[in-house]
């Protein structure tokens, strides 16, 4: 009888130590589990510019320098770096630093990235600014361009140097098929990726050897789901199946506030809405009393709050107010009575019929945004047809300019007014691809004057003012409806400090996040 | 036998190659997969040149030469987001669907048939109305709510099932992986497939009661009754027996509603199968994946009605085959 009962202690013993050592196991793993609408194409960084491939770089990648909350430059593989003279900065590279196979950082990785960089076609007409790049040192190189560029350190923040070692000689950028550099990846990132089922799942493991070691970051897992469905993501957030999802549409935020142990992040990002009026198609909208009075009659603060839920900010320019070229009295306007009254000026009293397309499934409430304007144009006795269509079939009617009036969203690459002026207002040029988004078909040569001016001013006050002045131009001429900035919006369990680590550019920074134990 | 089979087999060819014309023919109209590869940023030559590459720039009936040529050779093409051979990336989402629908196919007999063989037993007890009513408002709610409503109730309000996703798997003989064999697997299996079986049992239910109840007004039942045969063995062997005829083809006519909803329930629920790979190359211009899709599709069309009409043989020896259907 005693023998047995030593027996069953000793059993007991031994599932007691193993349950333990379970628990202490599990208490010290953080794993957070994610959910957003969009997973990168590729695990190439350089094979599409896109949200999906910047977010996973910020995981497996570091770049060597960062944007923060407020709009400034953090150093990350890149310690410090100066102005040598107006084509010339010198880059100070971070020591001790290794990539996932081992193999030391240095400045020849950079080199080499840039290199691959330029030779992108995603990337490479924003690195088309730089001239070459040479080798000061290991951990010092000189970024040459060819000419003075106010911008580079915005640009810079796109390098996420690659293990040169790890990719030579396999590293072409195939769009389209198998490749080397698609399917498998070697950074000097927070996370290492160990496993990806293309649309389904990701799973990324912290870096035991990470360089950062004073980031308060405590996630040593991440389970990372594209969830494509706004319903589902939501539900996978509330039945506790994820910890972290963007984006919440806005008709789900009353849901998602009910549950007390969730929080909703906001932040308004910089990327605008914007309405084209083709001027080549409607004789109309070349006269400024037409587009003044379209511009009078859209309510964009209407808009924003019933529609948007306050989930975005109505805007009477294009530069957010982040950007240079913001000025704080270009507010948009809305007079029906001048609208009317303009209407009647140019001789379109009795109003006119036009067709206007917009996405339906890219922007956040973007056709019942659409809906509405179409609404509020009826008022001036504008009859809107309006045609929406998925972002699929929409951006190739945009690209043929299909409809008289056409909706268009863009977020500046380079957080700067100049690019959204260069993409959406510029004149046509299709050598220089100048004004490939201008679906108004619009052209003023005092604004093309000062964007080429603004690429090259390397004093800020100076490039400032020509910046302000082109919005002064649009602003005056109608030329565009802004409408407004979209919020990005996350919500996530309140354990998971999500707000210190986001951005306006909906680049969460996961490497920083830190999980309450629970 | 053997020459039903061969004719099958001819019409399987027809219908997939009518089938790739038609999905040919679209493709235009779906979006440009170019536009789905480059940046917002990218230059129109850039475009331009990836598009040469892609020989999207040949004339339709060219790609579609180009196509059938390749296909001949067991070729459906290469996704552009999947980077694999289309067929490979099909097959490898299968098992996925073929577990849902199987369970969900499970559910509806196992649920539909007693429900619907009691309520035509007892035609006037009020729980047969009380289902029938039930039944009726099944026909008429679309899947998606029933789905939405479910995954509300089940995974949010209550916590009693994931909400999406497949869950765990476990590799069986190597070729394939199963949710069937753990807890996690099952559980994420569960709201799925009930709410395909949910789409799918009213009408089961009301045919077999219907069916059930003229079998049972037939010579041969009552002279079952007149035998003394006990009633379990006249209503489960003898009645249901011949009930099964006409649910066996509708079964094989629902296969296609099947397909249609396993598009629905695994969009909701984030279920990595066909139907949810379907509506993601579809989002993405994936043209070969959407073609490939269709096709594949039309062909289990064509299996599953050969089976239904196999089994129809089985059933009832008197349906000769060679005279039955092409």
């Amino acid at each position: 009888m005693y023998w047995v009962q030593k027996d069953t202690m000793k059993i007991q013993l031994i599932i007691l130590y193993c349950f333990s050592l379970f628990l202490w196991t599990n208490a010290h793993a953080t794993t957070l589990r994610m959910a957003f609408d969009a997973d990168p194409i590729s695990l190439d960084p350089h094979e599409q510019l896109s949200e999906g491939t910047l977010q996973f770089s910020h995981l497996v990648f570091d770049p060597l320098l960062r944007w923060t909350k407020d709009g400034q430059f953090e150093a990350r593989l890149a310690t410090h770096w100066e102005r040598i003279d107006d084509q010339t900065m010198r880059f100070y590279l971070r020591e001790n630093v290794t990539f996932r196979t081992g193999h030391p950082f240095s400045a020849d990785d950079v080199i080499y990235t840039i290199q691959r960089l330029k030779k992108s076609p995603d990337f490479r007409a924003m690195f088309d600014t730089v001239e070459t790049v040479t080798k000061v040192n290991d951990f010092a190189i000189d970024v040459h361009t060819v000419h003075p560029n106010p911008l580079l350190l915005n640009i810079m923040a796109y390098v996420f140097p690659l293990d040169r070692l790890f990719y030579a000689g396999k590293d072409q950028i195939i769009k389209y098929g198998d490749s080397f550099a698609s399917h498998n990846v070697s950074g000097t990132g927070p996370f290492i990726l160990e496993s990806r089922e293309l649309g389904s799942k990701m799973v990324l493991n912290r870096n035991p050897n990470y360089w950062d070691a004073a980031s308060k970051g405590n996630v040593d897992h991440i389970i990372m789901t594209p969830i494509r469905a706004d319903s589902t993501r939501l539900a996978a957030l509330l039945s506790d199946d994820v910890d972290f999802i963007s984006p919440v549409s806005p008709i789900d935020i009353k849901r998602a506030k009910l549950s007390d142990d969730i929080q909703l992040v906001t932040i308004p990002s910089t990327s605008i809405l914007l309405l084209h009026m083709n001027q080549q198609r409607r004789e109309e909208f070349r006269d400024v009393r037409v587009r003044e009075a379209i511009n009078l009659a859209i309510n964009q603060t209407l808009i924003v709050e019933k529609i948007l839920k306050n989930y975005a900010t109505p805007a009477g320019q294009l530069s957010h107010p982040r950007f240079l070229g913001h000025q704080e009295a270009l507010i948009p306007k809305y007079d029906l009575d001048k609208a009317k009254q303009l209407m009647k000026q140019a001789g379109y009293e009795k109003g006119f019929r036009v067709s206007m397309m917009a996405p339906n499934n890219r922007y956040i409430n973007d056709e019942i945004v659409a809906q509405a304007i179409a609404a509020m144009l009826a008022k001036i006795n504008i009859t809107v047809d309006l045609k929406t269509l998925p972002k699929a079939q929409y951006f190739k009617e945009f690209s043929l300019k299909s409809a008289d009036i056409m909706t268009l969203g863009w977020q500046s690459d380079t957080m700067d007014s100049n690019n959204i002026f260069e993409f959406v207002i510029a004149c046509i040029d299709e050598k220089t691809g100048m004004g490939a988004y201008n679906a108004s078909q619009y052209c003023q040569p005092e604004i093309d004057q000062r964007i080429k001016q603004a690429n090259r001013e390397m004093i800020p006050e100076k490039r400032q003012r020509l910046l302000q002045e082109i919005e002064t131009i649009l602003y005056r001429e109608a030329a565009i409806v802004p409408l407004y900035w979209q919020s990005i919006i996350w919500a996530a369990k309140n354990d998971v400090h999500v707000g210190d680590i986001i951005n306006d550019q909906n680049n969460p920074y996961l490497g920083d996040l830190f999980i309450e134990t629970r | 036998m053997l020459i039903f089979l061969l004719r099958r087999l001819i019409q399987a060819c027809v219908v997939m190659a009518i089938i790739s014309l038609i999905s040919f023919a679209i493709q235009d109209k779906l979006g440009d997969p170019v536009q789905q590869m480059v940046g917002m940023s990218v230059s129109v030559e850039e475009r331009n040149a990836l598009r040469e590459e892609l020989g999207l720039n040949d004339s339709l009936l060219t790609q579609y030469g180009r196509f059938l040529q390749n296909a001949l050779q067991g070729d459906l093409g290469t996704s552009y987001y999947y980077k694999e051979p289309v067929l490979d990336v099909i097959f490898d989402k299968v098992p996925a669907t073929l577990e849902l629908a199987f369970c969900a196919i499970l559910l509806v007999v196992l649920i539909a048939t007693p429900l619907g063989v009691l309520a035509a037993i007892n035609p006037k007890h009020w729980v047969s109305r009380i289902l029938m009513v039930i039944t009726s408002i099944g026909l008429s709610i679309p899947i998606f709510i029933v789905a939405i409503l479910m995954m509300y109730l089940f995974s949010i309000e209550w916590n009693l099932a994931p909400s999406f996703g497949r869950g765990q798997t476990t590799e069986v003989f190597g070729l394939w992986h199963s949710g069937l064999f753990n807890q996690d697997g099952l559980s994420h299996l569960l709201l799925p497939s009930l709410s395909l079986a949910i789409a799918l049992m009213p009408i089961f239910t009301r045919l077999i009661r219907a069916e059930m109840m003229e079998v049972l007004q037939s010579e041969y039942i009552r002279f079952a009754w007149s035998k003394g045969l006990s009633s379990n063995r006249i209503y489960f062997i003898h009645a249901l027996k011949n009930t099964m005829l006409p649910i066996i083809t509708i079964g094989g006519i629902q296969a296609g509603t099947l397909v249609a909803y396993t598009i629905l329930t695994e969009t909701i629920f984030q279920w990595p199968g066909m139907g949810f790979l379907f509506m993601d190359a579809v989002s993405r211009v994936d043209t070969p994946l959407i073609s490939a899709y269709l096709i594949v599709v039309g062909g289990m069309f064509v299996v599953t009605n050969t089976i239904v009409d196999l089994i129809y043989g089985l059933v009832n020896p008197t349906v000769r085959l060679a005279s039955h259907g092409l």
